[in-house]
């Protein structure tokens, strides 16, 4: 009797392993794979240089060494670092905001539903087209020009795409408008958990509401933060849609918008798998450092 | 007679404060409306009304543009058609196979399931970009280039999506309605598609609009996968019409091609928007 019932339970549990499968087998053929012969084809030399095909030969740590001296990835890196920062420090400053006033029940703002259906909007849609459509307005007969100098701003059209910072900056302001809404959305649901009794002390201890923002609110928020923070550094580093389109991915005004994957890119279209492999790897162990922070938060395991 | 004073403080404070939130509210909802109000504006002008400056009121040219547009040289339709494909098989698969996963790890007793669940966590966030070289590799050899399949199959493992699975099923789905089920004699496979499955409903949706979005929007893998003009999706068509001598493009006709192509997310967000944004929320990890 009791044999028999123990083989019953194993009998089911065995299902958990059945359904596993077309996880584990997409995940491998798809992902893992790919992942193995990526770090394998980082060690040889494999391109073309004309018509003539090099390689495939081993060559160590070559590609690394190339990658590492010749000064492209500190550009790109730095490149994608920036555009990035310019835009998740608004982006987290308004959300904390927007997140703060949203939950505050002494303000009770009306038309809620519609700001945070609009905000979300830009999140939604194609990155590629969004980009499309700046790179038309912000033309040098673009409209945006078109409105400048109506309204007497300017006499002469700006030329916005020939400029190292005009470039960045609305690169920076498109991550920003695509992600703010996401990010608020996001710390309004921390807010929301934070114990309301905490705000009614506050209250009658007489806090201003910007020290109840700075002392209650933004402290007890500092884990989701982080979360937000590099959750957002992850997405920053595979920065490529807006850039590429924007840029037609030259990363001009000379490569200063050019970010890593716009490079990897590059590698991947014109086949240099071995520097490409060499960069996918950096990129990979970048990207994995990050996602065991995210990991850490994510479970829950608290360092203090 | 302080406390008065206080009081009353703190009352003009609430509408100084209510009158800043409005305030930026209102600057942020025009930043992020402002440039969609101009795209369908000028998708409304002519060729030449267009070098004449922006002018803020639509004009009459709208099907001119669309007609033009549709019977020029980008295959519209085959990329409309191709990037619904794409976009509607990834979102039924992804959300049918994470709710098995999810159902695997969450039902079932075995020796890997910690091990697996912690595995899936591990690599939510390793980005597809780095394994793009081995993937297209690979797809080249298993003659899969220049083909739908590659951009599909994958999102069955979508580590993200089960994870909200996961999440769903520990609030909704208790073990003694499974018990009931095989008490009933149902068969572990009838259990899932029959009884879960259905309850599951409200998630699935959830994950099929962001895993529809998601592919929907998704240049990178397209471009390096497809090579057929006529395969191509509505990214990489866009992306084509930036490449291309633009100066000589009809300017209208690209103001109505982005409309095209995200005018059908746009719509769908607007009937769903409540969904959504609620779905944001629930997805989040709490710290």
């Amino acid at each position: 009797m009791k044999k028999a019932k123990r083989s019953k339970i194993v009998s089911y549990n065995k299902w958990g392993y059945i359904f596993l499968i077309p996880f584990v087998v997409v995940y491998l053929v798809f992902q893992l794979i790919p992942l193995f012969s990526t770090i394998y084809n980082s060690f040889f030399e494999n391109y073309r240089s004309g018509l003539k095909q090099i390689g495939p030969n081993f060559v160590g740590f070559e590609n690394y060494r190339t990658i590492l001296t010749n000064g492209d990835l500190l550009t790109y890196t730095k490149n994608t670092l920036i555009m990035w920062g310019l835009g998740v420090v608004p982006q987290i400053i308004i959300s904390l905001l927007l997140g703060a006033w949203f939950t505050d029940p002494s303000l009770r703002l009306k038309f809620q539903r519609f700001f945070k259906t609009v905000i979300y909007l830009p999140n939604l849609i194609m990155a590629s087209a969004f980009s499309m459509l700046f790179f038309t307005l912000f033309a040098d007969s673009g409209p945006i020009n078109s409105i400048l100098m109506q309204m007497g701003i300017i006499s002469q059209p700006y030329t916005f795409m020939s400029h190292v910072w005009s470039v960045r900056f609305l690169v920076a302001f498109l991550n920003f408008i695509m992600w703010f809404g996401n990010t608020t959305i996001l710390l309004m649901a921390g807010m929301m958990g934070i114990d309301i009794s905490l705000f009614e002390a506050a209250q009658v201890d007489g806090a201003r509401a910007g020290q109840v923002f700075f002392r209650i609110t933004v402290p007890l928020l500092k884990p989701i933060l982080v979360y937000v923070f590099v959750t957002s550094l992850i997405g920053g580093l595979q920065m490529f849609d807006v850039p590429q389109i924007l840029t037609d991915g030259t990363g001009d005004p000379m490569r200063s918008s050019m970010t890593l994957i716009m490079y990897l890119n590059k590698h991947l279209y014109s086949k240099n798998f071995g520097m490409g492999g060499a960069l996918s790897v950096f990129l990979f162990i970048i990207t994995g450092i990050l996602s065991m922070i995210v990991y850490r938060f994510a479970t829950g395991k608290k360092e203090d | 007679m302080n406390a008065e004073y206080m009081k009353e403080e703190s009352g003009a404070n609430v509408h100084v404060r209510r009158a800043i939130a409005y305030t930026v509210l209102v600057v942020i909802s025009f930043l992020c409306l402002f440039w969609f109000y101009i795209l369908i504006i000028n998708a409304t002008r002519s060729k030449g009304e267009l070098t004449q400056g922006f002018i803020p009121f639509p004009s009459s040219h709208l099907l001119d543009n669309w007609k033009g547009l549709i019977s020029g040289t980008l295959p519209v339709w085959k990329g409309l058609r191709n990037s619904l494909g794409i976009a509607l098989c990834s979102a039924a698969l992804s959300t049918y196979f994470s709710a098995m996963t999810a159902y695997a790890i969450h039902v079932y007793d075995f020796k890997l399931k910690k091990f697996m669940f912690t595995f899936i966590l591990m690599i939510m966030m390793i980005p597809t970009q780095v394994t793009a070289l081995g993937f297209l590799q690979l797809i080249g050899k298993m003659k899969l280039d220049d083909s739908f399949i590659p951009l599909i199959i994958p999102s069955i493992a979508a580590p993200a999506v089960f994870f909200y699975m996961k999440q769903y099923m520990e609030s909704t789905l208790p073990m003694a309605l499974v018990e009931a089920a095989r008490i009933d004699g149902a068969g572990e496979f009838r259990t899932f598609n029959g009884i879960v499955i259905p309850l599951m409903k409200p998630a699935i949706a959830v994950q099929a609009i962001f895993t529809f979005v998601a592919s929907w929007n998704n240049y990178f893998t397209p471009a390096l996968v497809l090579h057929t003009d006529t395969k191509k999706t509505l990214p990489i068509l866009i992306a084509q019409l930036r490449s291309a001598d633009w100066l000589k493009f009809d300017m209208g006709q690209v103001y109505v091609m982005i409309a095209f192509s995200i005018f059908p997310v746009v719509v769908m967000y607007l009937i769903l928007s409540k969904y959504i944004v609620a779905g944001v929320a629930l997805g989040s990890v709490k710290g």
